[in-house]
């Protein structure tokens, strides 16, 4: 569930309200292209590149990333889904949800994963994802595409690819859609 | 995910269809860990699981140890045959000790119904009924609940029979709960002496006669026949018994190509069912063996690590 939608459902049951529109769809796609290009550069191609998609908001950003790496190489890398939600440090805290789906069903030992999320903020759900994909196998390399990184880390990980970095007071809520990136605060 | 809360599961009486919807949408979650290649997560970990075994029991109680692993929590086990119990030690005093070393959940299986209910008053750990008597065997039902659904999409408008020993069977009180609440036609098919004496408030129909059910339905769901009903004189023999209501080739011949099979184990084979049809094509008793694992693992979790209680005290702002 992205965080907008998160702080909506009971028992928070707020209501978000943007203030502010960072980046339109079209900035998203530039940033995406941009992205798409680093990461051919970075890996000198997409040789046994694996594109992971946390659930539920990275994976419009894993998508869009793997079409857009398509257009660039010809050839679109193999792409899968993760939910971290079993392997969270908070768990309990958040639901489970069944629509919320894993799917990796290309093998993992020595692949090059770049994981894909909409906002990267404490850092804990990747650390959730580095121990879950560790489950999958032993892949050679893992890095980090996010759409916006908003700050507040409270573990040692850093994004490879970042599409915005975004300043943010702790209380705001950032929320990444196929529209635009918007950032705001949830009222009561 | 608001209608179950975290509490005790005893029987699939007083469950609603939306709670036994939840579960098994939340299972293809816990289905999808068994395929990985380390089929394990953290999500119970430092939870203790312990399985009370009053009563014999294979799959059962393997798959909620490895429900259980497969999570992360520890277990521990009971069993009547190698403990204090034979020294006279009470089911009270077990429990006790059990609740004593830690136990957040008690798996109970025991061969007096209501045992699973008495043991969740005296204990503040949640309480598992993995069988009890004649009563209820409600992860049994939830499993089968969810194979048939994998199998067909839905269990709405499908006709089930059930087949043998429906009076002395804690599977047979869960499944008939379970698969009319998901909106299925029940048929219980065995001889008159091995019917419940009352059928009043059951939304089922019954058939002394196989062979001419047979050919209507979408699944056919065996039921172990244990051979102290003979002694007991509800059947005059096996062959008897066999013959009238024995699962074989021939008969399995006339049952739709499209219907399952099913059977809750351990199968006597060459009785309920012939060895050969226990193989056929349509026979998905492997599936409900593993899947009893997915929906343990399900049920587990939500009763130790959803935490439904927690989400109102903490404080999710600044989590991401």
């Amino acid at each position: 569930m992205v965080e907008k939608e998160r702080v909506q459902t009971p028992p928070k049951g707020g209501v978000f309200v943007a203030h502010a529109r960072v980046l339109d769809a079209e900035d998203i796609k530039r940033a995406i292209q941009r992205m798409a290009h680093e990461i051919v550069e970075r890996n000198h191609g997409l040789d046994n590149v694996v594109l992971i998609g946390l659930q539920t908001g990275g994976v419009m950003v894993a998508e869009m990333l793997t079409e857009a790496l398509s257009k660039i190489s010809g050839t679109s890398p193999p792409q899968g889904t993760l939910d971290v939600a079993l392997h969270r440090d908070d768990i309990g805290m958040r639901p489970v949800m069944p629509e919320a789906v894993t799917d990796i069903s290309v093998d993992l030992d020595g692949a090059t994963i770049v994981i894909a999320d909409d906002v990267l903020f404490t850092g804990r759900t990747i650390r959730a994802a580095l121990d879950a994909l560790c489950d999958f196998g032993r892949p050679k390399e893992i890095q980090l595409a996010v759409m916006v990184d908003r700050g507040h880390r409270e573990l040692p990980i850093r994004p490879d690819y970042v599409g915005k970095n975004l300043p943010t007071r702790i209380s705001e809520i950032v929320d990444v859609s196929p529209e635009g990136v918007d950032l705001g605060t949830v009222k009561k | 995910m608001n209608s179950i809360p975290s509490r005790s599961l005893l029987s699939i009486e007083g469950m609603t269809k939306s709670d036994i919807e939840e579960i098994l949408d939340l299972t293809d979650t816990f289905d999808e860990i068994g395929r990985r290649p380390i089929p394990k997560v953290p999500a119970l970990r430092g939870r203790t699981v312990a399985t009370l075994f009053f009563e014999n029991s294979t799959r059962t109680r393997l798959s909620f140890e490895t429900a259980a692993r497969r999570l992360s929590a520890d277990t521990m086990s009971f069993g009547a045959g190698s403990s204090s119990l034979s020294k006279g030690e009470s089911v009270r005093d077990t429990v006790e000790v059990i609740e004593a070393y830690g136990a957040d959940v008690l798996v109970v299986r025991h061969p007096d119904a209501g045992t699973a209910q008495r043991i969740d008053n005296w204990t503040e750990a949640l309480v598992i009924n993995a069988g009890d008597g004649c009563h209820e065997h409600p992860t049994q039902a939830l499993l089968d609940a969810y194979t048939l659904r994998k199998h067909k999409g839905s269990l709405n408008g499908l006709r089930i029979a059930i087949v043998g020993d429906i009076r002395h069977s804690r599977v047979a009180r869960s499944d008939v709960l379970a698969f009319t609440m998901l909106g299925a036609e029940v048929v219980l098919v065995a001889p008159p002496t091995l019917l419940p004496p009352s059928l009043e408030g059951w939304p089922v129909t019954t058939s002394y006669d196989l062979d001419e059910v047979l050919p209507t339905l979408d699944v056919c769901y065996l039921l172990r026949m244990q051979n102290e009903r003979i002694n007991e004189g509800l059947i005059p023999s096996v062959r008897e018994y066999v013959a009238d209501y024995g699962l074989n080739t021939k008969r399995a011949a006339t049952l739709p190509k499209d219907a399952l099979i099913c059977h809750p184990g351990p199968t006597n084979r060459g009785i309920e069912i012939e060895a050969a049809v226990a193989s056929d094509s349509r026979s998905v008793i492997l599936d409900q063996v593993s899947n009893g694992v997915s929906i343990r693992m399900a049920v587990l979790f939500l009763l130790l690590g959803s935490g439904r209680n927690l989400v109102e005290v903490n404080d999710l702002e600044g989590e991401k």
